[in-house]
């Protein structure tokens, strides 16, 4: 299991150069939004939710609707009638549509579409459109939602918790009794998103005559959600036409997110009577997208005093906002065969609550599942070693998965497929020179500058099993359900008359080059040139195989989509060496395909032009095998160790587990607090590279997504739902001049399961990135507890001399001038200080009288009592260049 | 993300501006480099009805030393500013800050007063015109007249710019001898809005520090030469006069904070590069 | 003093990679959707709209400029360059852009032509510059497939083939 596979001759394992990059480097690609969508095509503009949580009385939408130019207005009333809400894989008393019925549970939930003959007066039209909010209190902290006195989200769920499942693997109970100790932490994720810079774009077409509905959408999948749509849609599955563009700009999970649009734009499409394209905007994007959930667990491990974990006690608590959009809770199941880690801990408890607040709903993105998982358990690591006085490295390499031991089988049922943990480690602190680091911070703290060292071992999960998710239902819920299991990919290679290839993947490629790789994968079978093959990433679902595995998720394209077109390619080979032999006169065997040419193994000489052997079979069909003339192969390929959950809930969540061992140098500054990365080195494990150059962009793009995670990035909310990032100004993307560039290592030990035996490696350092400089930051300030983002403010709040007030205030005073709180990124603020000389209760009784608002509120105009503790005003700002009019309720 | 409607007025002359501006007085907007308007623009925050391009204006097309201070005109971009000859010697506030404003690429359109006339409370051009004492001269069909920039400054996005008014140029003030020039900022990543900023101009008998990205403007405040105890107190009082706010990315002690050391540090510069 | 009207398409005339081209804008269509979506130029892309992520970098008058930030109406009269113009001819590519083919520049490819435009009007100004240099110019740019450092390998190996080619030239 030590040996680096030899690089076999051939185009595999060479950085070629991408087939795809002649177009976008020259303008040349095609986005959704650059096809020429059908003639008369009319564009749509959603308007959404300003509140977090609201009831939503009359929509007037006459003035809109008069707006020359707009054909027509979508809202919840329609959609409802048109459509049936979005399954979920839980069976419970919720409904997710894909616009606001009656109610608004987030800021930026669609309210309603305009449709009009262009953008911009589809814009015009949204102002016109007016509103009635009741508000509802809303609840942003999963923890508050839980509470039995909590606002409720969904009133027929009767509580916010949508899933409450516990699982026990050995006896956890039994090894915390006989541990020497029981170490834990209790940690909270933030809420991200890999922000794609281009964003989702949907053209949508319905024919009426056909009750069918064609939509072509840079959506990346999976499949799985296109029964989800045409159930929505209240159409067969052969009635939903799904296309993807050429090209897409990037997704990390984020395009998955388009499902709801895809049925709302296409209701829309309906409604008009032509077809509709929306293209999302950067604000629409952040607010109302989709976002990785935020989670809250509490991880304790039953340990030796030698730093040995005999047993875990996982509670997560998952936040997957405002509605259970398919395929979620599967971010909290999609770890659920590898909650050990890279560690052989043969005991397992675990209780996964999925909860409800007012955010946006979440969904895939880089990781899924994975950033969670492992900082919590990363974190306890290093907690164990400091609790103990352990070395953090040592308290990892105590508990591995033993070198020898794979194929692993865990506690909770995954099948770890191929690896040495240990040998990674050591080589990575070899090749990184762990010891010259170590070097580093003691010089660095014998100046008194905060420097940290941190460590992460993670296990990378790639290519799930699309039964993994029904882990959240119990073995009788599953029973009914019937199985579910394995992860098709498939792929198509077909010769036409002139003998070239083409090849057709149903992996709805988003950036990563996968046709680049087709074409090497079938380059080497035929022994021709990856630019002498042509392969199409588009997919349309009318046409092409596919099925509801395909996407562009879990890292499943080196080992499953690839693994399909060589074995595609394959069986057209075998056939072509067949007729080959005849011509030759070898046996089939015999016949190699090399520099464009079938020869004879043993005589150059004997040889033809592949090409022509290719377009023979279109021109001499008797030349091939009696009744098996196709000249094009499609494959379905499932691996048969994704088998569905046992009875017992143990799960092989996924097919490959890639290993990352990671460690860093950071120091934070003195004065700032400020986190400035000295060194990362990164060791990867992905089995067998496929093309070097493309597993260095992963790992670098996939660093890039956890460094802005650790540091910069977050969805953060107001108490009141109100949403703080929802510009590129205040949700902070890293830039060139924030990201370092990493050290990677590499080892390759192929895995068991796939036909190339690569593994993915896409989305390993979103998982052990942002917990390795956590840990690094903990070890800076000598810190139990870090939070991400590491927020200067926050870091800083550990060393920053404690604040006196000033002299002449007392401490009254000094907080009121210093330390208000909540004010939204795009709320304006007024300065000045009402002093009120009254008891508190005059002050709320002023504060219930409509007319008294009206004083003290700058620019409001008429106020609506609506209730006793509820008004609405019609403000008019007016601050430097902006003015606005809006209706703002004051509770 | 698209803009309402509104006119355009492609102005040729300034007294063309000016005609525009009096006639539409609140309704229009100035537009320069766009770099700050457009954004505001497309997010519907600003609605103007007019807007008056005046980046065709030959005669405010230019910057130059006129006496002892730098004359920029109203259509000179960030970039042009940046380039200028010795900019460094000339005025060593302002060839230390330009880099911090926005990107190279929005630098290339923006222009220097058309920061100064949006007034954000954690721009850098801000700063340095308070900082350094500088100018802004406002000029309408009316009259024409100078405002200090410490009472330009109103409020966040606020101005004493009345609606008819057109920034015509500022001025900033040219190195004097003996004087010496810092700037800092902190900002979580590089080319944001300032977290805290920090300009000072040190002389022989004390120091002005201006701080932006703390409260509703820029605000400058004079120290004078004192012993270094005296310098501490006088800036923690300076730190909670700021009036500073929590938000998503800090908290208000946090900027006082920053204020306090950074602060120090920033006249402690200006000090050494006194000559 | 020309005065265009809210509601109206005006023509607007200037010279889009060397050629003289006229169409007709509302004075508030941006520059990004006059090129893409009525000259047909979709090489220029549309990130955020708000001129953060400089996909819609265009050079106009031999400055960068966001599209984006641009009114149509801005340009008449000017010089403006997109992706679409950087390539010697068809079928061939210019020393940046196989540079970044090379270092795998790109993934996605959706912000590479704001990127490209950037550097191909940094470099011509700057034929020395360092990686700091270069990062610090690329930062008025979001990535969020390559994590950067193919993009400032990229750059640094097209700056040196420049730089040959120039002493060659």
């Amino acid at each position: 299991m030590h040996a680096v596979t030899d690089k076999p001759p051939g185009w595999l394992g060479r950085s070629v150069e991408r087939l795809e990059d002649a177009a976008l480097l020259t303008g040349a690609g095609r986005f959704v939004d650059d096809i020429a969508p059908p003639p008369g095509t009319l564009a749509a503009a959603i308007l959404r939710s300003p509140r977090a949580h609201a009831r939503i009385g009359a929509i007037a939408i006459d003035a809109a609707r008069r707006l020359p130019g707009v054909a027509a207005i979508l809202t919840g009333a329609d959609v409802a009638a048109m459509s049936a809400p979005l399954a979920a894989g839980i069976k419970a008393p919720l409904e997710c549509w894909p616009i606001a019925i009656d109610r608004a549970r987030y800021v930026g939930e669609p309210v309603a579409v305009v449709v009009a003959s262009d953008r911009y007066i589809a814009e015009d039209a949204l102002d016109l459109i007016a509103v009635s909010y009741e508000p509802l209190p809303a609840v942003v902290d999963p923890i508050a939602a839980m509470q039995p006195t909590a606002t409720l989200l969904h009133d027929k769920l009767g509580a916010n918790i949508a899933s409450d499942r516990s699982f026990c693997y050995g006896d956890p109970a039994a090894q915390f009794a006989a541990a020497a100790t029981r170490i834990a932490v209790s940690v909270r994720y933030p809420r991200n998103s890999c922000t794609p810079i281009e964003t989702y774009g949907v053209i949508a077409e319905y024919a009426a005559s056909d009750d069918a509905y064609d939509v072509t959408a840079n959506f990346m999948g999976p499949l799985s959600m296109h029964p989800v749509m045409a159930r929505a849609l209240r159409v067969p599955g052969n009635r939903l036409r799904l296309r993807t563009p050429p090209d897409s700009g990037g997704s990390f999970g984020v395009k998955q997110g388009l499902v709801p649009y895809i049925v709302l734009i296409a209701l829309a499409a309906r409604l008009a009577g032509r077809p509709v394209k929306w293209i999302e905007d950067r604000l629409e994007h952040l607010s109302a997208s989709v976002s990785a959930t935020n989670r809250v667990t509490k991880l304790a491990a039953a340990v030796d005093a030698d730093g040995r974990v005999r047993a875990l006690d996982w509670d997560q608590i998952e936040d997957v906002g405002a509605h259970l959009r398919a395929p979620e809770p599967a971010a909290l199941y999609r770890m659920h065969g590898n909650l050990t880690g890279a560690y052989d801990i043969r005991h397992v408890c675990v209780r996964n609550r999925v909860v409800l607040t007012n955010k946006t709903p979440s969904g895939l993105n880089r990781g899924f599942g994975g950033p969670q998982v492992y900082f919590a358990l990363e974190r306890l690591m290093q907690r164990i070693a400091r609790e103990l006085g352990l070395d953090p490295l040592d308290v990892i390499r105590r508990n591995l998965v033993p070198t020898g031991a794979f194929p692993y089988r865990t506690a909770t049922g995954g099948l770890l497929d191929s690896g040495d943990y240990a040998g990674a480690i050591e080589r990575a602190v070899a090749q990184g020179t762990l010891a010259e680091l170590r070097a580093r911070r003691v010089n660095a703290r014998g100046q008194g500058r905060l420097y940290g060292i941190g460590y992460a071992a993670v296990v990378e999960p790639s290519i799930s099993n699309m039964g993994y998710i029904t882990t959240v239902l119990t073995a009788q819920e599953r029973a009914r359900a019937g199985p579910k299991n394995g992860a098709f990919a498939t792929a198509t290679v077909a010769f036409d008359p002139l003998g070239c290839v083409s090849v057709q993947i149903a992996s709805t490629p988003q950036g990563q080059g996968h046709r680049t790789v087709a074409a090497q994968v079938v380059a080497d079978v035929f022994g021709l040139a990856p630019a002498d093959v042509r392969v199409l990433g588009e997919l349309d679902t009318a046409r092409d195989a596919w099925s509801i595995a395909s996407g562009n998720y879990s890292s499943r394209f080196a080992g499953a989509v690839a693994g399909a077109v060589h074995l595609a390619a394959q069986r057209l080979a075998a056939k072509l060496k067949r007729a080959a032999a005849t011509q030759l006169n070898v046996a089939p065997d015999d016949v190699v395909f090399a520099g464009a040419r079938a020869q004879a193994r043993d005589n150059r000489d004997n040889a033809m032009a592949f090409s022509r052997l290719a377009a023979a079979t279109h021109w001499s069909p008797g030349l091939m095998d009696a009744g098996d003339h196709a000249l094009r192969e499609t494959v379905f390929w499932t691996p048969p160790e994704l088998a569905a959950p046992s009875d017992a809930d143990a799960v092989n969540s996924s097919l490959c587990h890639g290993f990352i061992f990671d460690f860093c140098g950071i120091e934070i500054d003195r004065v700032t607090g400020a986190v400035r990365v000295d060194k990362y080195v990164t060791m990867h494990d992905c089995g067998r590279v496929l093309h070097p150059g493309m597993v260095a962009g992963q790992i670098t793009g996939g660093f890039a997504h956890a460094l802005g995670a650790a540091l910069y990035e977050e969805f953060a909310y107001a108490p009141d739902g109100s949403f703080l990032s929802g510009t590129f100004a205040d949700y902070l993307v890293p830039t060139a001049m924030e990201i370092p560039q990493p050290l990677m290592l590499h080892m390759e030990t192929p895995s068991p399961f796939t036909p190339l035996g690569a593994k993915g490696v896409g989305e390993g350092n979103c998982m052990s990135t942002p917990v390795c400089i956590a840990n690094a930051a903990a070890d800076a300030l000598g810190v139990d507890q870090v939070e991400l983002p590491l927020l200067p403010a926050r870091l800083a709040a550990h060393f920053h001399p404690r604040e006196e007030f000033p002299k002449g205030t007392t401490a009254a005073t000094a907080v009121a001038i210093g330390a208000r709180q909540g004010d939204g990124a795009m709320t304006l603020h007024g300065r000045g200080v009402v002093e009120i000389a009254r008891v508190p209760q005059d002050v709320w009784a002023m504060l219930l009288d409509a007319k008294t608002l009206a004083a003290i509120i700058p620019g409001a105009g008429a106020i609506e009592k609506l209730s006793e503790t509820h008004f609405r005003v019609d403000v008019t700002l007016g601050v430097g260049p902006v003015r606005g009019d809006g209706h703002a309720l004051v509770l | 993300m698209k803009p309402a409607r509104f006119d355009y007025i492609r102005a040729e002359t300034l007294a063309e501006a000016h005609a525009a501006l009096a006639a539409h007085g609140g309704e229009a907007r100035v537009l320069a480099g766009g770099q700050t308007l457009l954004p505001m623009l497309s997010m519907r925050l600003a609605r103007p009805g007019v807007l008056v391009d005046i980046m065709r204006l030959h005669e405010i097309a230019r910057y130059g030393i006129e006496r002892d201070v730098i004359r920029v005109g109203a259509g000179v971009r960030q970039a042009q500013l940046q380039k200028m000859f010795e900019l460094d010697k000339v005025q060593p506030l302002l060839a230390k800050a330009l880099p911090w404003v926005g990107h190279a690429q929005t630098r290339a359109r923006g222009t220097v007063c058309g920061s100064i006339a949006h007034a954000d409370p954690s721009a850098e051009l801000p700063l340095v015109l308070v900082a350094l004492g500088g100018e802004v001269e406002l000029s309408s069909a009316r009259h024409r007249r100078k405002v200090a920039g410490e009472e330009f400054f109103t409020g966040p996005l606020s101005t004493a710019r009345a609606d008819d008014e057109l920034v015509e140029a500022v001025t900033f003030p040219s190195r004097r001898p003996g004087y010496g020039y810092a700037f800092r900022e902190f900002a979580r990543r590089h080319g944001d809005f300032a977290i805290v900023a920090c300009a000072a101009v040190a002389r022989t008998d004390g120091a002005r520090l201006a701080i932006g990205g703390v409260g509703d403007r820029p605000v400058a405040r004079e120290f004078a030469q004192a012993d270094r105890t005296s310098l501490t107190e006088a800036l923690d009082a300076f730190s909670w006069e700021l009036d500073a706010r929590d938000d998503a990315h800090a908290s208000a002690a946090y900027r006082r904070a920053l204020v306090r050391q950074i602060g120090h540090a920033v006249i402690m510069e200006a000090e050494q590069c006194r000559v | 003093m020309p005065r265009l009207s809210a509601d109206r398409q005006h023509s607007v005339r200037f010279e889009l990679n060397g050629r003289e081209v006229e169409a007709q804008a509302e004075p508030r269509m941006l520059l990004s959707d006059f090129l893409r979506h009525v000259l047909a130029m979709t090489g220029t892309h549309v990130g955020c709209e708000h001129g953060v992520c400089g996909a819609c970098t265009v050079e106009i008058d031999g400055m960068a400029a966001r599209a984006c930030l641009t009114l149509a109406v801005q340009v008449e009269g000017a010089r403006v360059r997109t992706v679409e113009a950087l390539a010697p001819g068809p079928g061939r590519l210019s020393i940046l852009q196989e540079a970044f083919r090379r270092h795998h520049g790109l993934q996605c490819g959706f912000c590479t032509p704001g990127i490209l435009m950037s550097l191909d009007i940094f470099l011509r100004a700057h034929p020395a510059p360092s990686e700091i240099d270069i990062r610090e110019y690329l930062s008025g740019h979001l990535c969020r497939c390559t994590g950067y450092a193919p993009i400032v390998a990229a750059a640094l190996d097209a700056a040196e083939k420049l730089r040959e080619a120039d002493i060659i030239g």
